[in-house]
């Protein structure tokens, strides 16, 4: 469904995509994570047809960016990390506006609009101005404009940035929604663990270069060596440090005093670890729960970057 | 049928027009000055009584400052209309999703074009019946006014492309709108400056009537104001005829000219819209 070739873009001396390639099928959701500047919005941007590589060329749909943009808007839909609406216009006439812009005819924008308005939760918001909702509500607004022309792809620049925990919850939902009609949906977003329950595929960008892309298991998995483990006790915090300090498997421990927990580095296998808790268990210390920490896409981010910056 | 000339921004930039205040208060700004003129002239041709005769002469001179004045006002007028046409939007981030949707760089702009010439349209139209009181005293044919009107839209059209250009090529509506303005300084002012220039140079070597100045009739040519003065009075044409040497009417020249601006104008405005993509389809 999409496939990016070798895109680059520079501006002066500064490379802000660099050689990217990436293939998406139909249907997929995909996640696009990488700091402020990695160049996320460039890439966007050239899919969106508003901005010329400097080399590469990008497909939707088996049509090109460069040589069919106008062929390339039917199938997309877009929306802005930033971006703005008319005052003084209502929410059904910036519907129909956008509407009559991709060539609907007036008839099917009349069916069309309030479809739109209940798939984003903004029917009763119907005659109200469109410089007067919250900012939640323009989000959503500019998502069912973005679904007007019912394009194949979405392409959705920090979606979530700027609202509150329950619109993005709403957001969210949203989204779910319209994976389940079928849509590929590319999204970018700086709430990563959000990300992680959407996405079949997971992206990471760093300084205009792709460093790993695959689903979200797979891409944890890059991670895998060392575990962060928390155990908890009841009492005798020093006899279980003392204990763990004995493992050559473990290191960085910490002793939380005031949680009677203590967490430590672990480069063993499950089997390792087992034979530590049965050995823990005999030894008589009274350890009561021992976990693994989750980590979550955030981590997985910055350790990935980290590793990319260190090269 | 109605759907394909159907041109959405045009559409939606009327509705946005006509629901603003601004609108009407500068509608009605324009109609004050006209209402101010007419009356003052009126009272002070009858020195303050109201009562006594208003000669053809009188009536034609009204019109034809009149005429200069609604000019002036267009001029004035038409850029604070159009040269935030493209700049405004991408001040208020609405460009970019624009610029996405499957309609061409040509029908935006002209799109954003007809509609803020519809509006100095609708002040003209309003404007009208305070324009046609010079019938009411002679002097003045209709055929006269209409051709005075058709200039009024070229003009309109010209002055609101060169906004819109420079609209789409500056990033911000402050910087289009002075450079817009200078363009009107330049062809309502600074031509009249060369041409009378060019004059004083040309009869340092000649005596009036001989000879022919082609660079003073160019200065004259593209100047609103020379425009409707031949317009008004053909003496003023013949005038002209007699100190440049060039026999063809100003009018032709200045249709010539201000298409020209047209095109040119409205072809870089086009081409320059999606700036940061290589083509503009």
């Amino acid at each position: 469904m999409i496939e990016i070739r070798d895109l680059t873009k520079r501006y002066g001396s500064f490379t802000a995509l660099d050689h990217l390639n990436l293939s998406l099928e139909e249907g997929v959701v995909f996640g696009f994570v990488g700091a402020n500047g990695a160049g996320k919005s460039t890439t966007f941007s050239i899919l969106a047809t508003l901005l010329s590589p400097t080399s590469g060329d990008a497909l939707i749909n088996g049509k090109s960016v460069i040589k069919e943009p106008k062929e390339v808007r039917k199938q997309i839909g877009y929306m802005p990390d930033f971006f703005g609406v008319y005052d003084q216009l209502k929410v059904d006439e910036y519907l129909d506006f956008y509407g009559a812009s991709y060539g609907i005819v007036a008839a099917e924008r009349k069916v069309l609009i309030p479809q739109l308005l209940e798939l984003v939760k903004l029917t009763n918001k119907r005659h109200e101005y469109v410089d007067l909702l919250s900012r939640g509500m323009k989000q959503r607004l500019c998502l069912a404009r973005a679904l007007i022309h019912d394009p194949k792809v979405l392409i959705l620049d920090e979606p979530a940035s700027g609202l509150d925990p329950r619109a993005r919850v709403e957001m969210r939902d949203i989204l779910r929604n319209l994976k389940s009609m079928g849509k590929t949906i590319l999204i970018s977003s700086h709430i990563l663990p959000e990300l992680a329950e959407m996405c079949d595929e997971i992206g990471v960008i760093d300084n205009g270069k792709l460093i790993a892309h695959g689903n979200v298991a797979s891409i944890q998995a890059q991670l895998k060596g060392e575990k962060r483990i928390v155990v908890k006790v009841t009492d005798r915090l020093n006899e279980v440090r003392a204990f763990l300090e004995e493992d050559p498997l473990i290191s960085s421990i910490d002793v939380m005093d005031n949680r009677l927990e203590i967490a430590f580095n672990y480069r063993g296998t499950d089997d390792d670890q087992a034979a530590l808790l049965k050995k823990a268990i005999l030894a008589n210390l009274p350890i009561y729960a021992l976990s693994e920490e989750e980590k979550d896409l955030e981590d997985v981010f910055m350790a990935i970057t980290k590793g990319a910056d260190n090269q | 049928m109605m759907e394909r000339f159907n041109n959405p921004v045009f559409v939606k930039e009327l509705k946005l027009r006509f629901r603003s205040f601004k609108s009407f208060s500068g509608l009605m700004f324009y109609l004050a000055v006209i209402c101010i003129f007419i009356a003052g002239f009126l009272l002070i041709t009858t020195e303050f009584t109201g009562k006594g005769f208003f000669r053809p002469e009188t009536s034609f001179m009204m019109f034809a400052v009149l005429t200069i004045l609604q000019m002036a006002l267009i001029l004035f007028i038409t850029p604070s209309l159009t040269a935030g046409a493209i700049s405004s939007e991408r001040e208020k981030q609405t460009l970019n999703i624009l610029l996405t949707t499957t309609q061409n760089s040509t029908q935006i702009i002209i799109g954003k074009l007809l509609s803020s010439v519809a509006f100095l349209v609708l002040m003209l139209i309003a404007g009208l019946p305070l324009y046609s009181l010079v019938f009411l005293f002679g002097g003045v044919s209709p055929s006269q006014l209409i051709s005075i009107f058709l200039f009024y839209l070229l003009t309109v059209v010209a002055i609101g492309s060169i906004g819109v250009m420079f609209s789409t090529i500056t990033k911000r509506t402050i910087v289009a709108m002075i450079s817009t303005y200078g363009s009107i300084i330049f062809l309502g002012g600074i031509t009249a400056f060369f041409f009378f220039l060019s004059m004083a140079f040309h009869q340092m070597g000649n005596a009036v009537g001989t000879g022919t100045s082609y660079m003073a009739y160019f200065w004259a040519s593209i100047n609103p104001g020379a425009l409707m003065l031949t317009l008004t009075s053909s003496s003023m044409g013949d005038a002209l005829v007699q100190v440049s040497g060039v026999k063809l009417p100003v009018w032709i020249s200045y249709l010539i000219a201000y298409s020209l601006i047209i095109i040119v104008c409205l072809t870089i405005a086009i081409k320059k819209l999606r700036a940061n993509m290589k083509s503009n389809r």
